[in-house]
């Protein structure tokens, strides 16, 4: 079942440079979201192997760089959260805070919307804020594929996708977000 | 025999007092030379015991005593105040208020501690609103709750606030359900309420003011901490909530209340000893002026505040301004800047006068040579913790293995450890465990996972093999790191006093846990994922899962068989086993997740669907 080799043997032998990740080519750090644990060391695969994992996929022992683990490292999310908000250098300029729920969720929260400066990296906040998938914009197809579509409200009390407009028109006019079932979504997409 | 349930609130002491009990007893009369005594002697043996007993306050001492006879099982049951259960699952609320009648602070924990981490499904249960309905019913007289991991609602704040009326201190750790309207019915109704603290709590914003609902006039507030509440709260009642609090020693402000809005605060409060800072930052609107909060002298301010000896807060920091915390430095024992992304020049010249600093928890953005400047000047350290600013496995990170050798050398008096690095060496691990002999908590977290000692590119076994060795007093250990069965049998072979054991992402076979389960003789709770121990493994626990807490296992190599098995063979034992909510995958024969724990009551009724009581 476990081919025998010594554990130093296995870490030597990766190689860090060939790891393969999902995603889109030319999207570097977009973290993803695995669903389970990936292999140990001298287990074979399909016995510790997530649903997104196959077995000619994985390398038998592969610590990523830059792939999410749930619940790892141990951090409490409410910190991860704090720390995930402030990963920029705090400047003494005020925050710009919008609040955020996401349908299905009992909790509002708030994000900093300064923190962030482009749709990438506010998708990739909301992401590990309410532990959920969105995926990708695009122009024609909308938030396609995915289960939650984030929108936001605008000033003159409008709901609107997220992504139609250039970013700094966004966050002048953003009032609040949420982040909706795509079922419920459909009609936002379709009037432009 | 039940004491009177008068909603006066008599300020008897804490631990009861056997004599102002109002219970009813046959009077005792004696004459000089062995005259009869009127009452029955086991009468008299009882009285004698419960006011021994009361002053008894260690939970391991009573649950001795109550086991010697029946006579003294009840008479502990009579004096027992505080009601400690540390498994809201492992007994049913009437059964405690059966056996405990005179119950004045209540001590609940829920959820397992890696629900912290997203490895808990949301709804696995752990609500409190059967046990404030059971108490609310037989406790009439209750002071204090403290809940931690347990999931609260709004309803559940209103029937603390409407059932108590001694009710004095209510502390939330880790807790989530309830929101800001709960508070408000809490503040406005509890009136002898003094402290209300919420820590690491997540709490839904619902817009209401909470902060203006507490009653006019003088409060009798001794301590209110709500820095983890996300929502805005009233600045002008709370200002005047805090000047008619003449007892107020502990505050701590949430991330919207700014530095300005603090001087004003601390102004009104130079009594106090617990401070947290809220933001820490003018957190000025676009458009407004800064000229006004510029012109406060914040240094002075805080000289003037010669009790505080416990700082935290950050939340927000305005590095600029961590300076002005520098006279206060002196009197120091703990300072909390896990919030504070500061760097290693920033924080130093402000450390360098904690000379009395015995807690103190940062982020790794101090960089080594900031974890050097604490092992120069605090010499008492007993705790320390370092968080991730980036909670991402690297190559390299800002906090290492000199940083933990550097502390090791410097302060010797270290008892609790949590360190998040990148990368570890066992040479400094080792270091630590000879220089640090108090260590009673270890827990080392290196990010990377799988990740050997740096230097020689060994597993880190030695050096967790020697922390278990060195460190005699130990009794909570986290391990990580490239680790082989060989570290699993160090610790089963010197981990004899550890009770808590957390693991992650080590070892190589069953033969690992077997040591451990063999070796540790007082494990309570040990909680371990994605680490390839099973059936042979668990095994030898079989005679010691009645003396735990909790087992929880996940993404480990458990099968239902198994697990079916333990249930039938140990009936006390509740086998939950579930998955997360996102997992889709197919496990064959392997549970995702395996918590199990004993139980005098069964299975708990309110095991959501996804959840199978075996």
């Amino acid at each position: 079942m476990d081919q025998k080799k010594s554990t130093l043997d296995l870490f030597h032998d990766l190689d860090l440079a060939t790891e393969l990740r999902l995603g889109l080519p030319g999207s570097n750090d977009q973290p993803e979201i695995i669903k389970t644990s990936l292999s140990g060391n001298k287990r074979s695969s399909s016995e510790m192997g997530s649903s997104t994992c196959t077995d000619e996929q994985e390398s038998r022992f592969s610590p990523p760089t830059k792939e999410q683990v749930v619940g790892w490292p141990p951090v409490r999310s409410y910190r991860k959260n704090i720390l995930q908000v402030k990963k920029t250098d705090s400047d003494t300029g005020s925050g710009m805070y919008v609040k955020v729920s996401m349908d299905g969720a009992p909790y509002l929260r708030k994000l900093d919307l300064k923190m962030y400066k482009s749709y990438e990296e506010l998708m990739k906040g909301l992401q590990v804020m309410f532990k959920c998938i969105i995926g990708l914009y695009s122009e024609r197809e909308g938030y396609n594929g995915s289960q939650h579509v984030p929108t936001y409200e605008d000033k003159d009390g409008d709901w609107m996708l997220v992504g139609d407009v250039p970013w700094d028109m966004f966050i002048s006019s953003c009032k609040r977000l949420r982040i909706m079932k795509s079922c419920e979504a459909r009609g936002l997409g379709d009037c432009v | 025999m039940s004491d009177d349930t008068s909603p006066g609130c008599a300020t008897t002491a804490a631990a009861g007092s056997g004599g102002s009990s109002g219970k009813v007893r046959a009077p005792v009369s004696s004459s000089g030379d062995g005259g009869s005594f009127t009452a029955h002697p086991d009468q008299v043996l009882e009285n004698v015991i419960e006011n021994v007993l009361v002053f008894l306050t260690s939970r391991r001492d009573r649950s001795t005593v109550s086991l010697v006879c029946k006579s003294w099982y009840r008479a502990e049951a009579y004096t027992r105040s505080d009601l400690f259960i540390g498994n809201c699952y492992a007994i049913a609320p009437n059964r405690v208020t059966n056996r405990f009648k005179r119950i004045r602070s209540v001590s609940l924990k829920g959820k397992p501690r890696f629900a912290d981490f997203s490895l808990l499904p949301a709804d696995w249960g752990a609500y409190f609103t059967r046990w404030v309905h059971a108490m609310s019913l037989a406790y009439r007289a209750l002071e204090k709750i403290y809940l931690k991991r347990m999931s609260v609602t709004d309803d559940d704040l209103s029937v603390i606030a409407r059932s108590f009326p001694c009710f004095k201190e209510l502390v939330l750790v880790c807790c989530e359900g309830f929101g800001t309207s709960g508070l408000a019915v809490v503040v406005s109704e509890c009136r002898n309420l003094r402290v209300l603290e919420l820590i690491e709590d997540e709490v839904s914003d619902d817009e209401t003011d909470w902060i203006s609902c507490f009653p006019e006039g003088t409060t009798n507030l001794e301590s209110l901490c709500f820095d983890c509440v996300e929502a805005e709260v009233n600045f002008d009642a709370l200002e005047k909530l805090v000047a008619r609090s003449p007892m107020l020693k502990k505050l701590k402000l949430n991330m919207f209340v700014s530095i300005g809005e603090l001087y004003r605060l601390v102004v009104r409060a130079p009594q106090l000893t617990h401070l947290g800072t809220g933001a820490f930052n003018p957190l000025v609107e676009i458009g407004q002026q800064q000229g006004d909060n510029q012109e406060l002298d914040y240094t002075s301010l805080f000289a003037a505040c010669k009790s505080i000896v416990c700082l935290s807060g950050f939340r927000e920091i305005a590095p600029e301004y961590f300076p002005t915390i520098v006279p206060l430095c002196g009197n120091l024992t703990s300072l909390n800047l896990s919030y504070a992304n500061v760097n290693a020049e920033q924080f130093k010249p402000v450390i360098r006068h904690c000379h009395k600093l015995q807690v103190f928890w940062a982020m790794d953005s101090i960089c080594d040579e900031g974890l050097q400047a604490v092992a120069d000047t605090c010499k008492d350290l007993r705790e320390l913790r370092v968080f991730p600013v980036d909670p991402h496995e690297y190559d390299e990170g800002p906090v290492s293995e000199v940083g933990l050798l550097a502390i090791s050398l410097g302060c010797r008096k270290l008892q609790s450890i949590l360190y998040f690095c990148q990368q570890m060496t066992n040479a400094a691990v080792i270091a630590m465990s000879k220089n640090c002999p108090d260590l009673v908590v270890f827990r080392l977290c290196i990010i990377g996972r799988y990740r050997p000692d740096r230097v020689t590119g060994e597993p880190m076994d030695e050096g967790f093999g020697a922390i278990v060795k060195n460190c005699k007093k130990l009794t909570r250990l986290a391990v990580s790191g490239l680790l082989t069965d060989k570290a699993f049998s160090y610790i089963g072979q010197y981990g004899k006093l550890v009770r808590t054991l957390s693991v992650a992402f080590a070892g190589d076979s069953d033969a690992g846990l077997k040591s451990v389960l063999e070796g540790c003789t007082n494990l309570q709770k040990l909680e371990i994922r994605d680490s390839p121990f099973g059936d042979s493994g668990l095994q030898p626990g079989l005679h010691q899962f009645y003396n735990m807490r909790f087992v929880w296992m996940s993404s480990c190599r458990v099968t239902r068989q198994w697990c079916l098995e333990v249930a039938r063979r140990l009936p006390k034992l509740v086998v939950e086993v579930f998955s997360r909510d996102e997992e889709e995958g197919e496990r064959g024969d392997f549970v995702e997740t395996l918590y199990m724990y004993r139980s005098l009551d069964g299975p708990r009724p309110d095991a959501p669907q996804f959840v199978e009581i075996l």
